[in-house]
């Protein structure tokens, strides 16, 4: 059993490795294959998987987890400016810093559970967006945002090299090779495996299922000895750093901060990723990311006039009533399509779309088994 | 007179006006079965609140092992050795059978808090051997990978007796065993309580159903209005005249 398991955590990983890695050629049929949406797809994966080691394990719904993207993007443009245009300082302190806030944030709102866990969250990412939006100016540029300048410091660039003056703004770098283009999504996706390689250590250990019984039972976790709040707010501080680590991420491939990525509705959204793609579940939250930044992808970009030519087979009254019926869903309204599918989902498949394939897979087996049977009795 | 493990000295106990318990004094001896009976409302949960340290009595002293619970929290009391079973089962409903055993299991060999994530679940062979034993001695091993939350009442206690008795307690208290349970489930339940008697742990137990608490106790203590107002071997305590009055008329 124990070699078995050892064998099947690697095979997990070479596989994943692989899936991971080949995006660009198995997504190339579907139009998906450029290198923006790749790294997209790849940071809120990261984001997803660390948001379900704190909801999907524990059951502590937070609403606050966009403070931490935020935190991350502000002390990567930060390294970006005073330090260097290389993204490891910026990754590096970008988790790290998000993973001190998180403890703070964590400590507080993990004196409670349930829905006033949920109300404390929602109340820091208030002020979170508030502190970033106007009173923590001198730090944030407000309103502006962030950015970075010709005239920036950059002390470590400086003192290895000499920087050409003048010129435009400079790009984002790992020793030398440009963060854009495909090397940027092939170091992005590296982290995302190294990011689902610590999940899976996690769903796989002692603590890990601590946390699930946790989830389960805190009354009886509580009298079976164990001191549930250290647990709660390690789980927290973990996926407060994931998040960490995507907000530097979305700094790298644009070095750019703004408050707009602190507000709730972008917690919000990585609650709907990991409902829909199977919350608790090693792979959904990430079925859930490829979903929803897929179709937004597509339907974000539909408007009027590809409607009209989608509908052109139709008789003219009836191409343009359907344009009519449909465009609120499309371009700026493609968050009526995300609600209403996701109301599908919570109401037909509450585990989410990795319980439909469990469902289909439970069918199809037990076909077979009982085809068997059939043969079995002739 | 042999070690005593728990010590319970003049603890006294009121809600607002009434006196939930009056003066109790209590030692309950190294390897033996304590039952603790008395009709509704005598005061018995509130004793046992007292013991695990969630009620702060107003007077008095409780000491286990020479230690005092109270103000402790409960992973504390558990982690001293005080174990408990409720009054409804408490299971992790959601874990396998087997993931229900070996996490006491665990918080017995790791105590309160562990943080260490590099080490699979799988590898933990010595924790995982005991909980399939433990498993064993209450008939479920067959179904070790099986959902816990869909077991009988019966099967759901006889599985947090099974959580309990794999930390091993110096002392395992038990909030009415039997209560709302099936006449087969309560049999099946005192056989298991017997069973493990004769493992010399020591046990509290609070009962109302006394089929159970004679088959199963070495000494009674009847509680009632508060105060304990007997306590002996299982003959003693049939024969007392004071226990069959307050029984009869301390009631409802
Ligand atoms: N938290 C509380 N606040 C006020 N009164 C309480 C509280 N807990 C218990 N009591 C009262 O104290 C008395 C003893 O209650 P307790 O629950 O200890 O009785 P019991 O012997 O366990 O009864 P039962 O057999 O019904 O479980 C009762 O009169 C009860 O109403
Ligand atoms: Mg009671």
């Amino acid at each position: 059993m124990k070699i078995e398991k050892k064998r099947s955590d690697l095979f997990i990983m070479a596989i994943f490795t692989i899936v991971i890695l080949s995006m660009p050629v198995w997504l190339s049929p579907l139009g998906a294959n450029y290198p923006d949406l790749l790294q997209k797809f790849a940071i809120f994966g990261i984001f997803a998987i660390g948001y379900n080691i704190l909801f999907g394990l524990t059951g502590y719904l937070s609403f606050g987890h966009a403070i931490f993207i935020g935190v991350g993007s502000y002390t990567a443009v930060w390294s970006f400016k005073l330090l260097s245009m290389n993204v490891l300082p910026a990754i590096v302190f970008g988790t790290l810093f998000a993973g001190i806030i998180a403890a703070l944030v964590g400590y507080v709102s993990l004196r409670r559970s349930g829905i006033y866990f949920s109300i404390l969250t929602l109340a820091f990412a208030q002020m979170f967006y508030n502190l970033a939006y106007s009173v923590l100016t001198p730090l944030t540029n407000g309103e502006t945002g962030l950015t970075i300048a010709a005239g920036d410091p950059r002390v470590l660039d400086r003192l290895f090299s000499d920087v050409a003056t003048g010129g435009g703004l400079p790009s984002t770098e790992l020793f030398g090779i440009s963060m854009s283009g495909y090397s940027g999504f092939y170091f992005t996706a590296v982290l995302l495996i190294l990011a689902f390689f610590i999940s899976l250590k996690i769903f796989n250990s002692p603590f890990g299922l601590k946390l699930k019984a946790i989830k389960s039972n805190q009354h009886r976790m509580k009298y079976t000895g164990y001191n549930t709040r250290p647990y709660l707010v390690t789980a927290f501080i973990i996926s407060g750093m994931f998040a960490g680590l995507a907000g530097s991420l979305m700094a790298v491939t644009d070095p750019l901060a703004g408050a707009e990525r602190m507000q709730w509705t972008a917690s919000g959204e990585v609650v709907l990723m990991t409902i829909l793609g199977g919350v608790g579940t090693l792979y959904g939250p990430l079925l859930g990311v490829a979903i929803i930044k897929y179709l937004e992808n597509i339907f974000s970009a539909v408007n009027e006039a590809t409607l009209h030519g989608f509908f052109s087979f139709l008789p003219q009254w009836l191409n343009d009533t359907m344009v009519v019926v449909v465009s609120p869903f499309v371009g700026e309204g493609w968050h009526l399509t995300l609600g209403l599918m996701f109301m599908i989902v919570v109401i037909f498949l509450p585990g989410g779309v990795t319980e439909g394939f469990q469902k289909i897979k439970n069918r199809f087996t037990k076909n077979k088994e009982q085809e068997k049977l059939k043969q079995g009795g002739e | 007179m042999s070690e005593s493990v728990l010590k319970i000295s003049n603890v006294n106990k009121t809600f607002g006006g009434l006196k939930a318990l009056t003066d109790i004094n209590l030692n309950i001896e190294k390897g033996k079965v304590h039952a603790i009976i008395g009709p509704n409302g005598a005061g018995k949960s509130t004793l046992l609140n007292v013991i695990i340290g969630l009620l702060e009595p107003d007077t008095g002293e409780v000491l286990f092992d020479n230690k005092d619970v109270i103000g402790k929290q409960a992973h504390e009391i558990n982690q001293m050795g005080l174990v408990r079973v409720f009054q409804t089962p408490e299971i992790f409903t959601d874990l396998s059978l087997l993931e229900n055993v070996m996490i006491p299991a665990l918080a017995k060999r790791d105590g309160s808090f562990k943080f260490k994530i590099f080490r699979d679940l799988a590898d933990e062979k010595d924790i995982m051997n005991e909980a399939v034993d433990i498993l064993a001695s209450i008939g479920m091993e067959d179904k070790m990978h099986n959902m816990s939350g869909s077991m009988s009442r019966g099967d759901k206690r006889r599985l947090e007796l099974a959580m309990c008795l794999i930390q091993h307690p110096k002392l395992l208290l038990l909030d009415e065993p039997t209560a709302g349970m099936a006449r087969h489930d309560t049999n099946q339940t005192i056989e298991l309580l017997k069973k493990i008697k004769e493992g010399g742990m020591t046990k509290i137990i609070i009962e109302h159903d006394m089929h159970v608490v004679f088959s199963v106790a070495d000494t009674i203590s009847v509680l009632a209005r508060g105060k304990i107002i007997a306590t002996g071997t299982p003959d003693e305590i049939k024969g007392n005249p004071i226990v069959q009055e307050a029984y009869l008329g301390g009631g409802e």
